[in-house]
């Protein structure tokens, strides 16, 4: 099982998500600029900024040579994750429902957050189960999210109290109306160790996907 | 040929960068303000102002959560 990371010029959180990923699959490190996909069985689209999110956060990232590329592994049922810049560029993309909006108060915000799992029917939250708290790092500016998403794709809700950013009906993470293209706010590849993530709760969305049968 | 777009969060998103200035104006003195909402501009020149509609609709504006309107400019 291998799995890719992209990278853009931007990109902080790229080599976090190769660690997390190590874990679990044989890590790929993939360019931005690149569009070969280099055989990888999973594509991890990181976190950071990109194109120093101008015009709105991920809106010309989406245009990335990988992007094509991402765009048809995602559209063949290959399983694709996207985090906090990651998952702006994946709405941006069209592959996943809504957008994010700035945080309700306008303002940075890093801390740790509980997220509840609402769903365990998507390969990164089948190693959960429903009602499950994973506590996950947290930290951007624009991450309220808003769109009319079926309940049945709300894969991760902010537990009470935790919604710090404004999102529409505690939404953290949905996934793609097939289940195999997952988005999320928070970072969960800095929270694989509990040395210094503050737990390793974040690990079960990457074994969920190393578990993915492979098309 | 030059051009303008506007760019403004639709109607009933929230929209905190205009709530922030509706309050900020009447702590300066300045009553009788609402319904303030902050956007984007963008000017551009363009050979085929045919393009402008696409342009928004797929880089410029998310029509998801933004309403946009062209103007053309004259000198």
């Amino acid at each position: 099982m291998k799995l890719g990371v992209i990278t853009w010029p931007g990109t902080c959180d790229d080599v976090d998500a190769r660690l997390a990923v190590a874990k679990v699959a044989e890590p790929v490190a993939l360019w931005h600029g690149d569009s070969d996909l280099h055989g990888v069985d999973g594509i991890v689209v990181p976190g950071g900024f990109s194109y120093g999110d101008y015009l709105r956060a991920g809106a010309i990232a989406r245009f990335s040579p990988v992007m094509e590329s991402v765009i048809a592994f995602a559209r063949a049922g290959g399983p694709v994750l996207g985090i906090c810049n990651g998952f702006q560029i994946l709405c941006e993309a069209g592959l996943l429902p809504g957008a994010l909006l700035p945080n309700a108060k306008l303002r940075f915000v890093c801390r740790q957050v509980d997220l509840e799992v609402q769903t365990t029917a998507t390969p990164f939250t089948s190693t959960c189960e429903v009602g499950q708290r994973l506590s996950i790092p947290a930290k951007h500016t624009t991450g309220c999210f808003f769109g009319d998403v079926p309940s049945e794709q709300v894969v991760l809700r902010y537990a009470p109290g935790h919604n710090f950013n404004g999102s529409q009906d505690d939404i953290a993470g949905v996934v793609n109306e097939q289940g195999n293209v997952m988005g999320l706010m928070p970072h969960p590849e800095h929270a694989v160790d509990v040395l210094t993530g503050g737990s390793a709760d974040g690990l079960k969305l990457f074994e969920g996907m190393a578990r993915v049968p492979v098309a | 040929m030059r051009a303008r777009v506007l760019i403004r969060p639709k109607a009933g998103i929230l929209d905190p960068q205009g709530v922030a200035v509706e309050r900020a104006l009447p702590a300066l003195g300045f009553g009788g303000v609402a319904n303030v909402h902050v956007g984007r501009l963008v000017e551009l020149d363009v050979e085929d102002e045919g393009q402008l509609d696409a342009m928004c609709r797929k880089l410029l504006a998310n029509p998801l959560i933004e309403d946009y309107e062209i103007q053309t400019v004259t000198a």
